[in-house]
């Protein structure tokens, strides 16, 4: 296998017994960018070539172990567009708090990842720079909003990644790319430099190709962090080997995230996988939260509501696209009229109009009290259960422009993983399966701050599987071969 | 007709906390503009607030000086609006649960003490400053912003309508500006911008329980002008009123060149600020602890040293101003402690130090004049040892140099001649050369005895007792 | 049934400039989100407590310390109009909030 397919994990042990050059390993990915990139369109800003290779240093490992980073991450020095006309011209003047962290390891950036505007969607289409494709399928969506990161790392242009999940941003583009997806904990991973969408749900994670690589990301870039007022001041988790000892542990099965809706084909993955947990002598059982289903509209009221208000700051003023008028106040709603999508201006639309004077008892407050209900139902299933499980999506990656007329069926689609963001709770998504040659994903959640049982879970599931082994073929030629 | 009225204030106090309200950028004025910037106070994407204790101390001092009851849940909310000195065009202030609410403030009025309820007190942070001018880029008119003063902590302290004359708002501003300059949470400068007011007004029939229409007057940058924009508003309010005619709520903009409001007509749509909980921060619990050890560090207020100036024999007026001054009443509480006569040492600082400071444009903490020079000055006077008029002579250089005033009656020779023979030897020569005088003097001139008594005074270089000289000169003129 | 005049109020709050083909759009577009969202109404949650936090964290404070900040050239450096250290927008109408 090419370097590039290879994990984290495996060429920092190459490194170690000094059996590979770093040099080499930024190379092999600098050559799966150039042939194809073109295709796939994962990045928004690529850093030049000869930079990411001076930036290797020899006794740094993490430094020949290229990283993207979604667009929506700051990075300083580095455009940060959200892919957004009215930040296209915008460059970081600082390091979001995640980027300092790895700066300390002397990480590789490689590059900037394309995503849903301000993140805002489930397939990355509403990029204003254009789509990712699925490396599996380049007809279809990579996913979103995570879509760019979750691509690079599954065609090998980057060992791993960062994305960010406010509704399942990170775990629905991992299933649809084949890779694994962290949402972790909220306030676990600093806030401060992600461009926020919806404050109380956003979470920025690793998107890897395996559990390991996971879990060791994860251990760079969680950790309180005083300039982020919601960020937990608790013991970080920091990094063990796994051993995936699934022996007595008890899986709640989501009933309702298996109802009709759920492509037949992701039920049968979801029962293989069940099987899988029992094989290893886990006990799967079934299980309701019976007021999930109200996710979607709690999540469609809070979500677009916080967001109307976080991005009221991009007006022209004092950085970005400046669109004329003849007054400050004309000049305002020219640039946000001119410079933001139409999924965008939707949501603004939306979030203004739930908080407007006489709805917000109405919409935003209610969806509040239901956010307390759909965090109970949680609470009390993780008194009879360790984990709970379900797809991550309910649907396949789906073919570019399929769902772009009705912005109301793709929200429905994001069922399995908003609740989680509502609760606040940590999630993962792994490979759990393919449907002609589309990936599938497991979803699998935990009480908070139970990353560390989340990964022992999921390693467990993956050493006793294949899917992590797998890569996309591109052009019918396996990536690397 | 007889009307009433009623005025609500609200003022908006910058607080002196080092750093801004949620972010550490330095609060300083007259900086470059956008020297002291961030993240944060800038709006840009991914910055987050962070709140500063001092803030919230200071609101919580500032509620409890004002007898407020205090939140003891507090949160914050974001205030929705669009303007281009709102960063990222929402402010995070208080909604539902302000710090300080229900409280009030006891001024004086022509009928005794009257108080004022006090609706909330809440903090917030400020706003950039917009300037309005042509530009050399393009040569017409366009706008320009500094957000140096984005982010500084406000204390927005909003009182209930009880107020019913210009002049009790100027008492109950003054008041309100006292006690934060007290406290050392704002130093209260009208015209500097730290201390920014608005007024609520509406007339109502005399008898009448329903409150009449409120306009809200703006740009109110003095004491003064809040007198002044109050009394043009309830006038221009009573004649339309008379006319039969309905006053129309609005906001109105203080002219203070034509001393007359003008209207700030707003578009049709009313504000929605659609305010929300801020997610960004998480909510205070203000514990009894807290509130107590906050409650002991309120130092004494104007209030109460008025009162106890008074028990020390000053006049109500010289306690008054004794006492709502800052500087001279940390001076004179020292000074008393040190020297016991209350009164020279009020008399003397309401009077002469005030003149001499004002000659400098100075407080009395910017010179070198110390309690202890002062009251070294005092004891001098009162042991006989100097006259009040060498020692008047002699204060600009204790404010300037800060010398001790013994040290300088013996450098300069300017000991106050009591001796009675000495003197008598003067007053003769004094008559010897002024014999003309005497004559007159003897003939019933008054006004000879003073200039013989000036004359002695010339001689000695000021030096003599002039009790003594009087009392001597007298005799000797028979 | 949201109205065009309800559209264009939420238009102008919202500072955002929309052709007549837009707005017609998101009209249709918000309604249906917004049945779905009344969905709420299903469930009495007059005995519950709305959620603004998810964890049970208070009284987080930082010391009043100033640290170094943005020096005046990065302020700017995103600036689309500068001049004299200011940023420069269009002129304002009426002093308006």
């Amino acid at each position: 296998m090419d370097l590039a397919d290879l994990t984290a994990h495996e060429l920092l042990d190459l490194i170690r017994r000094k059996e590979v050059s770093l040099r080499d390993i930024v190379k092999s990915c600098i050559e799966r960018i150039e042939r194809y990139e073109p295709i796939i369109k994962a990045y928004l800003t690529v850093r030049d070539p000869e930079d990411v290779i001076n930036s290797v240093k020899d006794d740094e490992p993490y430094s020949a172990i290229p990283i993207a980073i979604k667009d929506n991450i700051l990075v300083k020095g580095l455009p940060n567009t959200c892919a957004s006309k009215i930040l296209s011209n915008f460059i970081a003047p600082y390091n979001a708090t995640v980027i300092e962290k790895l700066n300390r390891k002397a990480f590789n950036i490689i590059g900037k990842t394309n995503l849903d505007e301000f993140a805002m969607g489930s397939s990355t289409e509403n990029s204003a720079f254009g789509p990712t494709k699925n490396p599996w399928d380049i007809e279809r969506v990579p996913g979103g909003s995570s879509g760019g990161s979750a691509a690079s790392v599954a065609m090998g242009s980057a060992i791993w990644a960062l994305g960010s999940d406010t509704g399942g941003s990170i775990r629905q583009p991992a299933s649809f790319c084949g890779v694994v997806g962290l949402k972790p904990t909220y306030g676990t991973v600093s806030r401060y430099g992600l461009v926020a969408f919806a404050s109380s749900l956003d979470q920025i994670g690793p998107i890897t190709k395996d559990v390991t690589d996971c879990a060791i990301l994860y251990s760079f870039i969680n950790g309180h962090d005083p300039n982020d007022s919601t960020s937990l001041d608790v013991e970080p988790y920091r990094y063990s080997p796994l051993k995936g000892d699934v022996r007595g542990l008890r899986i709640g099965l989501i009933k309702e995230l298996l109802a009709e809706g759920v492509d037949p084909s992701v039920k049968k993955c979801m029962e293989d996988a069940v099987r899988t947990f029992e094989d290893l002598g886990a006990i799967v059982e079934e299980v309701s939260l019976p007021h999930i289903s109200y996710s979607v509209p709690t999540y469609y009221i809070l979500a677009p509501a916080e967001a109307s208000s976080n991005l009221a700051r991009f007006d022209g003023v004092r950085y970005g696209f400046r669109a004329s008028g003849k007054t400050a106040e004309e000049m305002m709603s020219n640039t946000r009229g001119e410079g933001f999508g139409p999924e965008v201006k939707r949501r603004i639309m939306l979030g203004t109009y739930v908080l407007s004077a006489g709805y917000y008892e109405a919409f935003y407050l209610k969806a509040l009290k239901f956010r307390n209900l759909i965090a109970g139902d949680f609470k009390k299933a993780f008194e009879r259960f360790d984990v709970l499980i379900s797809p991550t999506s309910p649907i396949l990656p789906f073919k570019l422009g399929e769902k772009v007329e009705n912005p109301l069926e793709m929200y429905l689609a994001d069922i399995c993983t908003i609740p989680i963001n509502l609760a606040g709770l940590p999630a993962i998504s792994i490979p759990c399966g393919f449907v002609n040659d589309l990936p599938v994903g497991l979803q699998i959640i935990g009480p908070v701050f139970s990353e560390s049982k989340l990964f022992e879970v999921a390693y467990g599931f993956e050493q006793a599987t294949p899917f992590h082994k797998r890569r996309p073929q591109l052009g019918g030629k396996p990536y690397g071969l | 007709m007889d009307y009433e009225v009623n005025i609500g204030i609200e003022i908006h106090a910058e607080l002196l906390t080092k750093s801004k309200v949620f972010c550490s950028c330095p609060v300083q004025f007259g900086a470059p503009p956008n020297t002291l910037t961030c993240p944060v106070c800038l709006g840009l994407p991914g910055a987050l607030p962070v709140l500063n204790r001092k803030a919230v101390e200071y609101a919580i001092l500032t509620a409890l000086a004002l007898n407020c009851k205090i939140n003891k849940n507090a949160i914050f909310h974001r205030k929705n609006y669009f303007y281009p000195d709102l960063p990222k065009n929402y402010q995070i202030s208080q909604y539902d649960t302000p710090i300080g609410i229900q409280g009030y403030l006891e001024i004086e009025t022509s009928n005794g003490k009257k108080r004022i309820r006090i609706r909330r007190v809440h903090l917030e942070e400020d706003t950039g400053k917009l300037i309005h001018s042509g530009g050399r880029i393009t040569g017409s008119d366009m706008s320009f912003v500094d957000f140096n003063r984005s982010g500084v902590p406000l204390l927005e302290i909003v009182s209930e309508p009880d107020i019913s004359s210009p002049e009790e708002a100027k008492e109950y501003l003054v008041n309100i500006r006292d006690i934060l300059v007290f406290l050392g949470v704002c130093d209260g400068k009208m015209e500097e911008g730290s201390m920014r007011c608005e007024a609520n007004v509406s007339i109502r029939e005399k008898g009448s329980d329903k409150l009449g229409t409120k306009t809200e007057l703006k740009n109110i940058n003095s004491f003064r002008a809040v007198e002044r924009a109050l009394q043009y508003e309830i006038e221009r309010q009573i004649d339309i009123v008379s006319k039969g005619k309905e006053v129309v709520q609005e906001t109105r903009h203080w002219d203070e060149k034509n001393e007359r409001t003008i209207s700030m007509r707003s578009k049709e749509e009313a504000h929605d600020y659609r305010y929300f909980p801020e997610p960004d921060l998480v909510p205070l619990e203000i514990d009894d602890a807290w509130i107590e050890r906050l409650r002991s560090q309120i130092p004494e207020l104007p209030e109460e040293k008025y009162e106890r100036y008074k028990t020390l024999g000053l006049t109500p007026y010289e306690a008054k101003l004794l006492a709502h001054d800052l500087e001279f009443s940390v001076f004179f509480d020292k000074a008393i402690k040190l020297y016991n006569n209350p009164r020279a040492i009020a008399n003397w600082l309401l009077v002469d130090v005030t003149k001499e400071l004002k000659d400098r444009n100075k407080v009395i903490t910017q010179t070198l004049l110390t309690p202890e020079i002062m009251v070294e000055l005092i004891s001098l006077i009162d042991e006989g040892k100097i006259s009040g008029r060498i020692a008047k002579d002699i204060l600009p250089e204790l404010i300037d140099k800060g010398t001790s005033p013994k040290k300088i009656i013996e450098e300069k020779n300017l000991v106050q001649i009591t001796d009675t023979s000495t003197l008598l030897s003067v007053i003769d020569q004094v008559l010897k050369e002024n014999r003309e005088v005497v004559e007159e003097y003897r003939k019933g001139k008054e006004r000879s005895f003073v200039f013989l008594v000036g004359q002695v005074m010339k001689l000695t270089k000021g030096k003599a007792n002039p009790k003594l000289v009087n009392e001597l000169l007298k005799k000797a003129l028979g | 049934m949201l109205s065009i005049e309800e559209v264009i109020h939420i238009e102008r709050l919202a500072r955002l400039r929309l052709t007549d083909k837009e707005r017609e759009m998101y009209r249709k577009q918000l309604n249906d989100v917004l049945n779905y969202a009344a969905r709420l109404d299903e469930i009495d949650t007059s005995n519950v407590l709305p959620m603004y936090h998810v964890l049970p964290v208070t009284n987080v404070l930082r010391e009043d310390i100033p640290r170094e900040n943005f020096s005046q050239e990065v302020a700017l450096s995103n600036a689309p109009l500068k001049e004299d250290g200011f940023f420069v927008i269009p002129p304002i109408l009426g002093g308006e909030e």
